[in-house]
């Protein structure tokens, strides 16, 4: 409690020294910042706690700071108000004639007037210069007003400050006026409307926006307030006058500016803050209307929130006043410009005048005839003055009706033909010709079809009605007068009669001022936009009434076009339109080139043509403007690219050419599988399939369009139209290769020089053709066979590689049209190993073969050259190389009846002409020439030499142990070889390791006796005789 | 002393208004027009029920940079104005009120004149004296 007393003891203290003041060299200064004693001092450390407290000024202030810093926010700001009140009564005392001498230092001129500064807690640079006796009173009340206003928004009472924020700057004005203090000119203007403003943005700060606009009966004076200000600012920079600020007035506004000082760092980063708006108010003309309409607008539209509509009316008047201004200025720079702007607004007055079907017919045609007459006049005089043109509002002009689009959907193709049918009324009494009508056209590179959504207004008939009536002129024509005539119900006499206007609250209505200021007045609004597309219409005639005009639209660029104004040219007068409403839209697409590729095939769609080529067409439908002739078309085929040129085609025509497709014939089918790459990209996948005899290769070709990322595929399917086969026959040692080629197709071909080659190029090789004729037809189905003989000297050949190639054509083309076929085959193993003989003989003692008989089978096995094959097994024995043959007797037409063993294994000498013989006996079964049997030679492989099967090689029949090892062994081989099997009904078991026969190329066995037939007498005691005729 | 004193018919009207220097005449019919806003404002807060007991005198309407507009309300409506120049600083609250009175009693005498027909310009010449009395005596 000893705080409550030491508090109250301070207390005491100020009071005695407040009472004071009476006595001559009192100061308030002094008053303010005097010094109390340490204990006070200590009293204050104590009570706000803290130990390391700055060396306090203890005085009325410092009691305040106490309270605050106590939180007692209501005593300190009552500190602060006392304060206040004493010094206002000290200005008014001295104003009254009481000097005090103290109060000189705020006699002194003002230099600064920066406003308040409600952003910091405390101001402590004016807390110093008052401190120092150097503060102005505007200095002084600033700070006490900063220092108040920091407390009350403590308070949570906002609304407070902005009442004593207008009081205090009333008072500021009043108090400067009374002490006599010279002030500059404008510097108190400045200073209030930043104040006001800093109030006003303090304010804000702290608040929401539903307070704001709940609470704007406290703030809208402050708003009137720095209107006001702001005008007499402009006023006084001759920013409101006729030729703008001269250079006094520039030399105002930098004395003015210069007082403002630098912006306080608090603020210098918030774009609107006061400080910056004054700068920029008072820079230009324009900005200055600009920010003087802002704050009358925003004044306004508080006072009539809170119901003062008269207040609102007071400060519309003044923005009337300054419009007024505008207006004579607009004047004044007429007079300046050769009466342009007057020109333009007689003339729209006149226009409007012309239009107004209230009139009379000759006034009408009277002002309207001025139009025209300016209009001639200026077109024909002032060559020099070609931009400056009138530009007047259409409304008063004309009336749109309609606009209608053919096609009626408004989305045509690039460089199609759009026509838009505009249909107006003119509004003048007399018909006008004009230089041109002309819509500018907004264009959006847009999609097509995004829009379609935007274009409501479009009716699907592709029509656009415009409103009845423009603004303009619903106001002027739509009064709706009826007359009333009121009867009295007793004797129906006439009582009343009247003129009733039915549509009273539509023209009596109020408009709001927000939105007239969008279209202050007409002229100067109307401005022609700058369009690089543009529809016109040249030297149209506009008659009194409806007219129509048909315009050719622009579609050059696909996208989507707007109508945005539609400006009339009358000589040096253009009636303009600003806003097409509604929105007028139309579109143009564009559409790639189309190709289409399609297989010419004479038969059935799914086999192409059996030719080895057939013909493409492909089709290509450009449907641009574009230069087809530097587009290139390629096209891919196999390692091919193909590149077409196309020739210039206009648009929508269809350029159609065929292409042959050549495939040429693999030269060996079986080995097509392999897809090939060309340029890192898989360009043909190429697909053999052998079908009914056919080999079909199915060919991929795709078409690339340079305007086009996809490539078009086709499918191409090829037969190959013939079979070849090739085979070797041998004669003894002579060689013959034989080549079969065949037609497969249904088509009739012509061969020419077929021709066999080797293609090692062996010197010692020499091929000799067996053919008489070059020409040859093969028909459909049919055959072709050649004949070559191959001849060597010296070592005969181990293989040989050969290709066939003949040309070909179908029977009925050209030469031109011949085409080469090849066939590659490798022949192994040609030359002849062995010779076998068969030779039947009567049995002893016979003259003949007689059926039932035994007859002795000879069948000879010569080596004819020595060994040259390698595959051939060699054994040794005692130094004699000898290879093992298995001979076997078949009778595939069971003539023969073989007795013992049909086949048998034999030792050859590895020697040329080593011959060896085996007998066996056989029984023929029919009478007749009956054909020999057939002996086939296989190479015998005893697998791994087992020793079981070592032969006793003494080069004669084998043993029987073998013979029943080999019976198994020939039967099952017969068995896996398709062989014609003997009846033996053995299974063969496989058992350890097996003989292998192996058979020998074609060619390597000579059979001498193939075809030879012996005749064989059928028994004579046989009754019934059999003959068999082969 | 006061620079212009006006009265207002309950339909605000204005029945008499007087300012001391004459050419911003114009001005002032302003700045009491705008005050009747806040008249009106004051009126409608104060509840109906207490529209009896509610004090005649309306204080301070609204201060500006040069004047202050004080208002009062008769019961039957009628509205005094009186604008003070804000530079008299001597004027007290009290003294404006006893001007109000004043004018209150002068334009009961003038509706008390028979010859006078209620919502007529005041043309009496007994009022007129009583309002130059309270004008500012430089004129």
């Amino acid at each position: 409690m000893s705080f409550t007393r030491n508090l109250g003891r301070f207390e005491d203290d100020m009071r005695t020294l407040r009472e004071k003041r009476t006595e001559p060299g009192w100061s308030f200064c002094d008053y303010f910042m005097v010094q109390v004693c340490d204990w006070l001092r200590e009293l204050s450390i104590r009570a706000v706690g803290c130990s390391s407290a700055v060396h306090l000024c203890v005085d009325q202030e410092e009691l305040a700071f106490v309270f605050e810093m106590l939180q007692q926010f209501e005593d300190a700001l009552v500190q602060y108000d006392e304060l206040d009140a004493l010094f206002t009564q000290y200005v008014l005392n001295f104003g009254a004639g009481d000097g005090a001498n103290w109060l000189g230092s705020f006699c002194q001129p003002v230099r600064s007037w920066n406003g308040l500064l409600l952003r910091r807690p405390i101001d402590m640079e004016k807390r110093d210069l008052i401190q120092r006796g150097e503060a102005s009173l505007l200095d002084l009340r600033s700070y006490l007003f900063s220092r108040q206003c920091t407390l009350l928004i403590f308070l949570q009472r906002p609304w407070e400050v902005t009442a004593r924020a207008l009081e205090l700057l009333h008072n500021c004005v009043q108090e400067l006026q009374l002490l006599e203090v010279s002030v500059e000119s404008g510097a108190l203007d400045c200073w209030v409307f930043l104040s006001s403003l800093e109030v006003l943005h303090r304010i804000e700060g702290c608040c929401d926006r539903s307070q704001l606009e709940a609470n704007c009966s406290h703030t809208v004076g402050l708003w009137t307030y720095a209107t006001e200000k702001l005008r007499s600012l402009g006023d006084l920079c001759g920013l409101v006058s006729e030729n703008g600020p001269d250079s006094e007035d520039l030399n105002k506004t930098v004395d003015l500016l210069a007082g403002l000082g630098a912006e306080r760092p608090e603020t210098i980063n918030s774009p609107q803050s006061p400080y910056k708006k004054l700068k920029e108010a008072l820079s230009s003309v324009e900005a200055f209307e600009k920010h003087y309409l802002e704050l009358s607008h925003a004044a306004m539209e508080m006072y009539r929130v809170i119901g003062r509509l008269r207040s609102a009316r007071l400060v519309g008047k003044s923005l009337a006043e300054f419009y007024m201004w505008l207006l004579c200025f607009a004047c004044f720079l007429s007079c300046a410009c050769g009466f342009f702007d007057r020109v333009c607004r007689y003339l729209q007055t006149s226009a409007l005048l012309a239009s107004d079907t209230n009139l009379s017919d000759e006034e009408r045609r009277h002002f309207c005839q001025e139009i025209l007459t300016f209009a001639r006049q200026t077109a024909e005089g002032k060559g020099q003055q070609k931009d400056a043109r009138v530009a007047l509002s259409m409304s008063s002009f004309t009336r749109l009706q309609e606009l209608r689009f053919r096609p009626s959907s408004a989305l045509v193709h690039v460089s199609a033909a759009l026509q838009l049918e505009l249909r107006l009324c003119s509004l003048m009494p007399v018909p006008v010709t004009l230089e041109q009508i002309s819509a500018s056209i907004h264009f959006t590179q847009e999609q097509p079809g995004s829009t379609a959504q935007k274009r409501a207004a479009q009716n699907p008939d592709g029509t656009v009605t415009f409103p009845a009536a423009s603004p303009a002129s619903a106001s002027a024509s739509a009064l709706e007068l009826c007359e009333i005539l009121e009867h009295s119900p007793s004797d129906n006499a006439l009582s009343s009669a009247g003129v009733a206007c039915r549509n009273m609250h539509l023209l009596m209505r109020r408009h709001d001022s927000t939105a007239s200021l969008d279209t202050p007045n007409t002229a100067p609004a109307v401005a022609m936009e700058d369009a690089a597309q543009m529809l016109r219409a040249s030297d149209v005639t506009l008659l009194p009434g409806n007219n129509s005009i048909v315009f050719t639209a622009p579609s050059q660029k696909p996208g989507s076009y707007t109508l945005r104004q539609l400006c009339a040219t009358l000589g040096c007068v253009q009636f303009i339109l600003p806003h097409i409403y509604p929105v007028v839209q139309y579109e143009v697409y564009s559409q790639e080139p189309q190709l289409s590729i399609q297989p010419l095939t004479g038969h059935n769609t799914d086999s192409m043509p059996v030719l080895h080529s057939s013909t493409c067409s492909a089709r290509i439908l450009s449907s641009s403007a574009e230069l087809l002739a530097e587009s290139a078309l390629s096209i891919q085929s196999s390692e091919k690219v193909t590149s077409i040129s196309l020739p210039v085609t206009p648009p929508y025509h269809t350029l159609e050419f065929l292409l042959e497709v050549l495939c040429h014939i693999p030269s060996c089918p079986a080995r097509m599988e392999s897809e090939r790459l060309t340029n890192g990209q898989i360009s043909r996948r190429s697909r053999t399939r052998f079908n009914s005899g056919m080999t079909l290769i199915d060919q991929k070709v795709s078409v690339d369009c340079p305007w086009s990322i996809y490539s078009t595929l086709v499918s191409l399917t090829f037969h190959v139209p013939f079979t070849i086969k090739h085979s070797l026959l041998s004669a003894g040692r002579r060689k013959f290769i034989q080549v079969c080629l065949r037609n497969v197709s249904d088509t009739n071909f012509r061969l020419t020089n077929q021709t066999l080659t080797e293609n090692q190029h062996t010197p010692s090789l020499e091929l000799c053709s067996l053919n008489t004729r070059t020409h040859s037809l093969v028909f459909r189905q049919q055959c072709v066979f050649s004949v070559w003989e191959l001849r060597w000297s010296g070592v005969s050949p181990v293989s040989v590689h050969c290709e066939f190639s003949a040309a070909f054509a179908p029977a009925d083309a050209p030469d031109a049209a011949l085409k080469l076929y090849r066939y590659d085959f490798t022949l192994e193993r040609v030359s002849t190993l062995y010779s076998v003989r068969a030779e039947i003989r009567p049995a002893v003692g016979e003259q003949q073969c007689c059926t039932g008989s035994l007859c002795r089978l000879e069948v000879s096995l010569t080596r004819l050259s020595e060994a040259s094959d390698s595959d051939e097994e060699y054994s040794e024995t005692d130094g004699l190389r000898s290879s093992r043959l298995l001979y076997e007797v078949i009778d595939n037409s069971s003539n023969w009846a073989v007795c013992g063993k049909s086949s048998g294994v034999v030792s050859m000498p590895v020697a040329a002409m080593a011959t060896h013989k085996v007998h066996m006996e056989v029984m023929p079964l029919f009478a007749g020439h009956l054909l020999v049997p057939s002996i086939r030679v296989f190479k015998y492989q005893p697998r791994l030499a087992s020793p079981v099967i070592q032969p006793d090689t003494d080069s004669c029949l084998e043993n029987d142990s073998l013979s029943l090892e080999d019976q198994a062994e020939t039967a099952s081989l017969r068995s896996r070889g398709s062989v014609q099997s003997l009846g033996s009904g053995e299974s063969a078991q496989p058992r350890g390791p097996m003989p292998k026969r192996q058979a020998f190329g074609p060619g390597q066995v000579f059979s001498g006796t193939q075809g030879q037939q012996v005749l064989v007498l059928p028994a004579a005691d046989h009754h019934l005789m059999e003959v068999n005729v082969t | 002393m006061a620079v212009c004193i006006a009265v207002i018919a309950k339909e605000n009207y204005p029945l008499y208004i007087r300012s001391v220097p004459t050419q911003g005449e114009l001005k002032f019919h302003y700045t009491v027009h705008t005050s009747l806003d806040v008249v009106e404002e004051k009126i409608s807060g104060v509840g109906k029920a207490l529209a009896d007991q509610r004090e005649l005198y309306l204080g301070l309407l609204y201060p500006t940079e040069d004047y202050k507009v004080y208002g009062y309300v008769t019961n039957s409506k009628v509205k005094f104005v009186i604008v003070v120049d804000s530079s008299n600083t001597s004027l007290r609250d009290n003294e404006i009120r006893s001007m109000f009175r004043k004018l209150h009693n002068s334009f009961t005498d003038v509706m008390c004149n028979p010859f006078y027909n209620p919502g007529d310009p005041i043309q009496s010449k007994a009022f007129d004296s009583i309002v130059s009395t309270m004008m500012v005596q430089a004129c």
